[in-house]
């Protein structure tokens, strides 16, 4: 447990003693937010948040009861004026922000957001699932609370990581015990934490090589998809982004269909279209950018993607969305 | 009717109706809102209503 704490605290810039490892992400990420919260209702219930934080931040803000989702623009970096305009509002008990979105992989300026938040003394959490391992943390400073999940990084789903700084006034929003100096219940799951921290390690230590040939190979993506097939709205800033994401959509064509087509062709995508979800709903984060919601695939490159399976790719999907377009008469 | 089809019914009405005319869509599917507005940035139209189940689209081109 010590390596493991000592793992993600160098990663970040906090003291091993400030690491929590927790259930999931999304355990991390209301235990972030309702813990600062809950430290500050003296002061207010508000709470600020992007429009396109994952939707556990967003649940946890609007459960703390005055929630406050700050417009993003059409790549999805939040519109700073009106941050600070929030950041600034009485009775604003805590923020959030993510350093890179989880689904279309744009960075936000959270360094400009968090000395935003030190000015006007609101504790910020700073949302690094999707960042992780892969953009460099550790000089970040002006942040209260951090969250991550090892599953975004190749390591267990069943580990989250929730860093609380010391001088932090953060309240466990929950019954605690003696583990984790009573900041996360129960008996840690410690092979797990384990494995979490040598995937963490695995990234910090020889991740950057593949990190940059991650973002040749989106680029390449990027470039060939719009190339080959017309009609295709791409999401997300093309050059501030994590390396390994990207997504977009097809215009008339159904997601669903589209996904199920690329997992027989060998590709396994995610998508944010309504049909794909168990809601109905489309994606928020599209949603919010203005991007096309229908036909949308998420594409996370691994460790070991190939410029070969890139090619694979960008041969496989003009004739699949050709079909599928042709099936219901939209060309 | 679920995405896409609310959108592609409007690519396909909107030929029938002369260049600086309306077009209206009725639509309960949550996301013809967004991919409508969507639709008309990448086609160079203009959303001029987005209400919860009722659209209006003008035809600029």
């Amino acid at each position: 447990m010590d390596g493991a704490r000592e793992v993600v605290a160098g990663a970040v810039g906090a003291r091993p003693d400030e690491v929590i490892f927790t259930a999931s992400g999304v355990h991390a990420s209301q235990a972030a937010v309702a813990g600062l919260a809950l430290g500050r209702r003296r002061v207010g219930a508000r709470i600020v948040t992007t429009a396109i934080d994952h939707s556990a931040v967003l649940a946890a803000a609007a459960a703390g009861g005055a929630h406050e989702a700050v417009q993003v623009d059409h790549e999805g970096h939040v519109d700073l004026d009106r941050w600070t305009a929030a950041i600034g509002t009485a009775g604003t008990a805590a923020a959030c922000i993510q350093v890179a979105n989880h689904e279309v992989g744009t960075l936000q300026p959270f360094a400009e957001a968090a000395e935003t938040c030190q000015r006007a003394e609101v504790p910020l959490v700073l949302d690094a699932t999707a960042a992780l391992g892969r953009i460099d943390l550790s000089d970040m400073i002006g942040w209260s609370a951090l969250t991550g999940w090892a599953g975004a990084f190749g390591g267990p789903a069943s580990v989250g990581i929730l860093v609380i700084k010391k001088n932090a006034r953060w309240r466990a929003p929950y019954l605690t015990d003696d583990y984790q100096a009573g900041r996360w219940p129960g008996v840690p799951d410690v092979p797990a934490i384990y494995a979490a921290a040598v995937a963490l390690n695995r990234w910090l230590q020889s991740g950057r090589t593949v990190g940059e040939r991650q973002q040749e190979l989106v680029d390449q993506l990027r470039a060939g998809i719009v190339q080959r097939v017309a009609d295709i709205d791409v999401a997300g800033d093309p050059v501030r982004r994590v390396p390994h994401l990207l997504t977009f959509s097809a215009l008339y064509v159904d997601g669903e269909t589209l996904t199920l087509e690329l997992d027989k062709a060998g590709f396994a995508v995610a998508s944010g279209s309504a049909c794909s979800a168990s809601s109905e709903h489309p994606s928020h984060v599209l949603a919010a950018m203005g991007a096309l919601t229908h036909g949308n695939v998420r594409i996370g490159l691994t460790w070991t993607t190939t410029a070969a399976e890139i090619d694979q790719f960008l041969t496989a999907l003009p004739p699949i969305v050709a079909a599928i377009r042709a099936t219901v008469g939209a060309s | 009717m679920k995405c896409p089809r609310p959108i592609i019914e409007v690519a396909r009405r909107i030929g029938e109706v002369s260049v600086g005319s309306l077009l209206e869509l009725l639509a309960d599917d949550p996301a013809a809102g967004p991919d409508l507005a969507a639709w008309c940035r990448m086609r160079g139209q203009t959303l001029v209503a987005s209400e919860a189940h009722r659209f209006i689209v003008r035809r600029e081109s």
